[in-house]
C-alpha cells in the first residue's frame, strides 16, 4: 500500500493542445503570401510593390488575433486548419491584387461599366471582416450542441436565403446567374451563408429521425428502402435543389445542397439504398433540367467540346479559355504576374481565379493548392470522426462533405472535368460572401475539433476508489 | 456512424485524386497542345510581346517594328516599301496571323527558335530583353524594283534566278498590297484586311510562287529540249519532216501556226518564229512519257518547291493522250507553270543544263549578328546535258537576235529568250496571258540572271498587242539590265 496509483478510473490524459505548431505553421501562412505578393510587384512593375511591409504587418495581425482567439477560447483544437485557411485567403488576395493590375482587365472593365475599380482592396476588408467574425463565433459560440436547439429555424432560415436572391427588387441578375442580392450597394451571396445554416438543419434533424430512417424500412431488391413518411423530407429537399436550380441558373448550389444532404443522410443511417436513391435523384433532377433549361444546356456542351464551338458560344470560349490557361502553364507556369490567364475577361477573379493559379503557379502549383484544400477536408473529417456526439459528427462531416463538393465543382468546372457550374472557390475567389461563410465554418469546425479533443474533465473523486484494493499477483 | 464516415473520407479524396489526375492531364500531358493551338492567343501575344527581327535585302532591313500602345500586342510589325516586298515577306499581322518568310522563319524572327537558346539564357543573366534574329535573303533591289516599276499597273508576275546558285534575285506579284496596312488588331486594320482578302484581283496572291498559268510558247524551250536530250533532233538546223497543215495524232483538228514558213522547219527556226506544228510534232515524237521525264527534271509535277516558301507545283499531265501531249508540248492543254518555274527551265539552261536548288534565305544571324545558318546552293538535277544546254541556248539568242524576243535585246550583252502568247479560257475567249522568259550572259560565258515574266489580261491593250514580245520582254530587259549593273 505504499504506492499510490489511480488505476480505477481513466483519468484526464493531458492531450498536447498543440497550438504552439498552429502558430509555427501561421507564420509560414502570412509569410508565403507576403512573398508572393512581393514576387507579382516585381514581375509587373519592377518593384516592391507599394506598401509592403504595411499589408504585411496587417495580414500578420489578422492571423496572429484568430490565433489569439484560438489559444484562449479554444485551446484544444485542430492546429491545421487556421494556417491552411490563412495561407489560402492570404494568396487569394495576392492573386486578385495581381489580377487588378492586369491593363486588358481594367480595359474591359471600363468599356463594359464605364470605370475599373480594384478588387483586391475590397478583398483586404472582408478578410478583416471574417477574421472578426471567426472569432466572435469562437467567442459566443462556447459549444456547437448549442445549435441543436435551432434545428427548425436554420431550416426556415436557409429557405429563406435561398429564396432571397429571386426575390423581385432585392435579387441581382450577374451574367445569368441570380445567386446575388444587393443590399445598400453590397452585393451579397445568400447561398454560400445558407449552406452553413442548412447544415445546421440537416444534423438536427437526422440526429433525431436516423433510427427511424435506418431500420423502419422494407426490403427490395437487395436495398433496403424507407417508408414514404420518411422519404418526404428528402423529396422536399431535393425539390429545393431544383428549385434553386431553375431559377437561379445556379447549377453548382443545387448539387451542394443535395450533395451534403445525402452524404448527411447516409452518415446517420449507415445505409448505402441511401447513396443509391440519392444518385438516382441527382442524376434524375439533372437529366429532367438539363433537358429543358438551355443555359444547363450551353454548359454541357461547352464541357464536352469546348473547342467545337468555341467561337459561336460564350460558355465554350470560357471553359476553352480556361483550359488553355492551365495547359500553358506547363509544369511549373509561367510565374507571378507573367501569365495571360485575364484572357478569360469576366470573373477572372471569382470563378476563374483557379485559371490563374493553373497558368501562372503551373501543374506543381495547383497540385499544392488542391492539396492545401485536401488537408482541410481531411481535418474536417477526422474532426467528425473524433467529435464524441451525433450531432457534432453529423455537422462536422457536413460542413467537409460540402467544402470538398466545392472544391470539386468548381475546380473540376475550370479544368473541363465537369460542367462549369457558378460558384466560388473558397478563400481564393474575391467575393465578400465567400470568405465571410468560409471563415465561419472554419470556425465552427475548430469549435468541433476543440470540443472533441477537450480532455474530459475530472471525474469528482469518488470515495469508494479509495477503499478499493489492488490486488498484484506477486 | 464512424464506418460511414471512414468511407466518406475515401470518397472526398478520391475527388481530390480526380482533380489531381486532371491537372496532370491538362498541365502535363496536354500542355503542349493547350497552349499551342490556333485559339491561344497567348501565342501572338508572345509573338509579338518582343521586337520581331528583320528581313533583311543587301544589307537593309525592309521590315521593321513599332510598339502599340493598349492592345494586347507590344509590338507591331512594319514594312518599308510594302508593297514591292510583299511577295518575299509575306505579311506579320498581330490580328490576321503569319504567311510566308515572317511564318516560316517566325522562331528566328521571335528568337523563340531552339537555336537562339543560348543568346536567350544569356538574356536572361544580363537582364537583357529577348531579341529576335534576322533573315537575311538573296534578294537584289535593283531587280525587284525593275520589275515592279515595268509591271506598273498590270496584273502580273516576274521571278528572277541567278542560274549558277539557285539564288532569287527578284520576285515581284501585281497587284501588290502593303502588308503594314493590316499588322495590327484595330479597325482599321480589319477594314484593309477584308478589302484585300475579297479583292477581285487578288492581291493577296503571290503569283510568282503561287499561281500557275498555262505557259504558252515559253514552254517549247523545255519540248527543244526534251527532243535534243531524247535523240529525236540530232542537228538543230536540220530540217524536220513537219506537215502544213498540221492535224493532231488521232484527231481531225488543225494546229494553226500564226506565222508562216513552219513546213518542215528546223529546230532553231522553228523557236526562232515560234512554230506551233513543229513543237508538237516533235512533243509527239519524243513521246508522253519521256516529255514528263525531262518536264520532271525541270521542276514540274513537283509539290515541294520550298524556297522555303513553298510554290505551287507546276503540271505536265502524266495520263493524257497523243493528242494532249502533243498540245501540252506547245505549252498549252494541262500544262501550266508558276513564273518561277519557267524561270527554273530558263535557268537551267542559261547554266549548261545544271538546275540548281532555288532559295531566297541566305542566311539566318542571331540578334548579335552570329550566322546561325547559311545556305549552301544545292544541285536539282539535270535536265539536259551541257552539249545540248549549249544548243537551246544558242536557239534562245536566234529568237532575241532575229525572231520575237528582240525588245529584250540589250546592247553589248548576249541574251536569250522565248515569248510566249498563252490562250486560256472556254474556246480560248479570254484574253491571252503575255510570257516572256529569258537569261543574260557575262563576258565570262556565265548567266548571272535568269527571269521569268507573265502578265495577264491587261486592260487597255489591244488583243493583238498581247504577246510575250511586246509586253513581257521589256520587263525582263528591265531586271536583266539591273542585274547586271548592280
Amino acid at each position: 500500500m505504499s504506492v499510490v496509483t489511480n488505476t480505477t478510473t481513466i483519468g484526464a490524459i493531458e492531450l498536447p493542445s498543440r497550438r504552439n505548431t498552429e502558430l509555427l505553421l501561421l507564420a509560414f501562412a502570412v509569410v508565403i503570401p507576403i512573398f508572393a505578393y512581393a514576387n507579382v510587384g516585381l514581375a509587373i512593375h519592377g518593384e516592391l510593390p507599394p506598401g509592403m511591409f504595411a499589408y504585411g504587418a496587417g495580414f500578420a495581425v489578422l492571423a496572429g488575433i484568430a490565433h489569439f482567439v484560438v489559444r484562449r477560447y479554444a485551446k484544444y483544437a485542430d492546429p491545421l486548419l487556421l494556417p491552411l485557411a490563412t495561407l489560402l485567403n492570404g494568396l487569394g488576395v495576392v492573386l486578385i491584387w495581381r489580377l487588378d493590375q492586369s491593363e486588358r482587365l481594367q480595359n474591359l472593365a471600363k468599356r463594359s461599366f464605364g470605370a475599373f475599380s480594384p478588387s483586391a482592396p475590397n478583398q483586404m476588408l472582408y478578410t478583416a471582416l471574417a477574421i472578426a467574425l471567426f472569432a466572435a463565433v469562437l467567442l459566443i459560440l462556447k459549444d456547437h450542441r448549442v445549435l441543436q436547439r435551432f434545428t427548425y429555424i436554420s431550416m426556415a432560415g436557409a429557405l429563406v436565403l435561398l429564396i432571397l436572391p429571386v426575390v423581385p427588387g432585392l435579387g441581382a441578375d450577374v451574367f445569368g446567374a441570380k445567386i446575388w442580392i444587393s443590399v445598400g450597394g453590397f452585393s451579397i451571396q445568400p447561398g454560400e451563408f445558407a449552406k452553413i445554416v442548412i447544415a445546421i438543419f440537416f444534423a438536427g434533424y437526422l440526429m433525431v429521425k436516423r433510427d427511424a430512417l435506418a431500420l423502419a424500412s422494407r426490403r427490395f431488391m437487395g436495398l433496403y428502402l424507407p417508408r414514404g413518411r420518411d422519404l418526404g423530407p428528402i423529396l422536399m429537399i431535393w425539390a429545393m435543389s431544383l428549385l434553386v436550380l431553375v431559377f437561379e441558373n445556379d447549377l453548382g448550389t443545387s448539387l451542394l445542397f443535395f450533395g451534403m444532404f445525402v452524404i448527411m443522410l447516409y452518415v446517420a443511417t449507415e445505409r448505402t439504398s441511401w447513396i443509391v436513391i440519392g444518385l438516382l435523384m441527382s442524376v434524375g433532377g439533372a437529366v429532367v433540367v438539363a433537358s429543358f433549361a438551355s443555359h444547363v444546356q450551353a454548359r454541357v456542351n461547352a464541357w464536352l467540346d469546348p473547342f467545337g464551338c468555341y467561337t459561336t458560344s460564350g460558355a465554350c470560349e470560357q471553359v476553352g479559355q480556361s483550359i488553355m490557361s492551365f495547359g500553358s502553364g506547363g509544369v511549373l507556369g509561367a510565374g507571378w504576374g507573367q501569365g495571360n490567364s485575364d484572357l478569360i475577361g469576366f470573373a477572372a477573379n471569382s470563378d476563374f481565379i483557379f485559371s490563374t493559379v493553373g497558368e501562372e503557379l503551373g501543374l506543381s502549383g495547383v497540385m499544392a493548392f488542391l492539396l492545401i484544400y485536401g488537408l482541410i477536408i481531411e481535418r474536417g473529417v477526422r474532426t467528425a470522426l473524433a467529435a464524441r456526439d451525433p450531432f457534432g459528427k453529423l455537422f462536422a462531416i457536413g460542413l467537409s462533405g460540402a467544402f470538398a463538393l466545392q472544391i470539386f465543382v468548381v475546380a473540376g468546372g475550370v479544368m473541363g472535368l465537369i460542367p462549369l457550374t457558378g460558384m466560388t472557390m473558397p478563400f481564393l475567389a474575391s467575393g465578400g460572401s465567400s470568405v465571410l461563410a468560409n471563415w465561419i465554418l472554419i470556425a465552427v469546425l475548430i469549435r468541433i475539433s476543440d470540443t472533441a479533443r477537450r480532455p474530459a474533465p475530472a471525474p469528482a473523486p469518488s470515495p469508494d476508489s479509495e477503499m478499493t484494493q489492488v490486488v498484484r499477483p506477486s | 456512424m464512424n464506418k460511414p464516415l471512414r468511407r466518406i473520407s475515401l470518397f472526398c479524396g478520391l475527388l481530390v485524386l480526380a482533380l489531381l489526375i486532371r491537372t496532370n492531364w491538362l498541365q502535363y500531358v496536354q500542355a503542349e497542345e493547350l497552349s499551342t493551338r490556333k485559339e491561344n492567343r497567348r501565342v501572338q501575344i508572345a509573338q509579338y510581346a518582343t521586337e520581331r527581327g528583320n528581313i533583311i535585302v543587301q544589307g537593309e532591313p525592309i521590315t521593321g517594328s513599332t510598339v502599340t500602345d493598349g492592345s494586347d500586342y507590344k509590338y507591331k510589325r512594319t514594312y518599308k516599301d510594302g508593297a514591292l516586298w510583299s511577295p518575299v515577306t509575306g505579311y506579320a499581322s498581330q490580328a490576321f496571323g503569319a504567311t510566308q518568310l515572317e511564318s516560316l522563319e517566325d522562331g528566328i524572327l521571335t528568337g523563340n527558335d531552339d537555336r537562339l537558346f543560348f543568346d536567350r539564357t544569356i538574356g536572361m543573366f544580363t537582364g537583357e530583353k529577348k531579341q529576335g534574329g534576322n533573315v537575311v535573303t538573296t534578294l537584289n533591289r535593283a531587280a525587284q524594283q525593275a520589275a515592279f516599276e515595268k509591271l506598273g499597273t498590270k496584273k502580273g508576275a516576274v521571278a528572277a534566278i541567278d542560274p549558277r546558285t539557285g539564288a532569287i534575285l527578284a520576285l515581284v506579284s501585281t497587284p501588290s498590297y502593303d502588308p503594314s496596312s493590316f499588322a495590327g488588331n484595330s479597325k482599321a486594320d480589319e477594314k484593309a484586311w477584308v478589302e484585300l482578302k475579297d479583292s477581285e484581283d487578288k492581291k493577296l496572291v503571290n503569283r510568282a510562287l503561287r499561281e500557275t498559268y498555262p505557259p504558252g510558247s515559253t514552254f517549247k524551250v523545255v519540248t527543244a529540249a526534251a527532243a535534243l536530250e531524247h535523240g529525236v533532233v540530232k542537228g538543230i538546223d536540220d530540217p524536220t519532216d513537219t506537215p502544213e497543215p498540221y492535224i493532231l495524232p488521232g484527231t481531225k483538228t488543225q494546229l494553226p501556226n500564226s506565222h508562216t514558213g513552219c513546213e518542215k522547219a528546223s529546230l532553231n527556226e522553228a523557236l526562232r518564229i515560234s512554230c506551233n506544228s513543229v513543237f508538237a510534232n516533235l512533243g509527239d515524237k519524243v513521246t508522253r512519257d519521256k516529255m514528263v521525264e525531262t518536264a520532271e527534271k525541270f521542276g514540274f509535277n513537283n509539290d515541294k518547291i520550298d524556297t522555303p516558301v513553298r510554290a505551287f507545283a507546276s503540271v505536265y499531265d502524266k495520263k493524257m493522250g497523243r493528242d494532249g501531249n502533243a498540245q501540252s508540248s506547245i505549252g498549252q492543254f494541262n500544262t501550266a507553270a508558276t513564273p518561277l518555274q519557267m524561270a527554273m527551265v530558263t535557268a537551267a539552261i542559261a547554266n549548261d543544263g545544271k538546275l540548281m536548288k532555288p532559295y531566297m534565305v541566305d542566311q539566318l544571324t542571331a540578334p548579335n549578328l552570329d550566322i546561325i545558318e547559311k545556305h549552301e546552293p544545292q544541285e536539282m538535277s539535270r535536265p539536259l546535258s551541257a552539249d545540248n544546254a549549249q544548243k537551246v541556248q544558242q536557239m534562245m539568242v536566234n529568237v532575241v537576235e532575229k525572231g520575237t524576243g528582240e525588245k529584250a535585246r540589250i546592247k553589248g550583252v548576249t541574251v536569250g529568250g522565248k515569248t510566249g502568247t498563252a490562250q486560256h479560257g472556254e474556246g480560248n475567249k479570254k484574253r491571252p496571258y503575255a510570257w516572256f522568259i529569258s537569261y543574260a550572259e557575262n563576258s565570262d560565258g556565265t548567266s548571272p540572271v535568269a527571269v521569268a515574266v507573265v502578265i495577264e489580261d491587261s486592260e487597255g491593250t489591244a488583243r493583238d498587242d498581247i504577246s510575250g514580245g511586246g509586253l513581257a520582254a521589256p520587263v525582263a530587259k528591265a531586271v536583266m539590265e539591273a542585274v547586271l549593273n548592280g
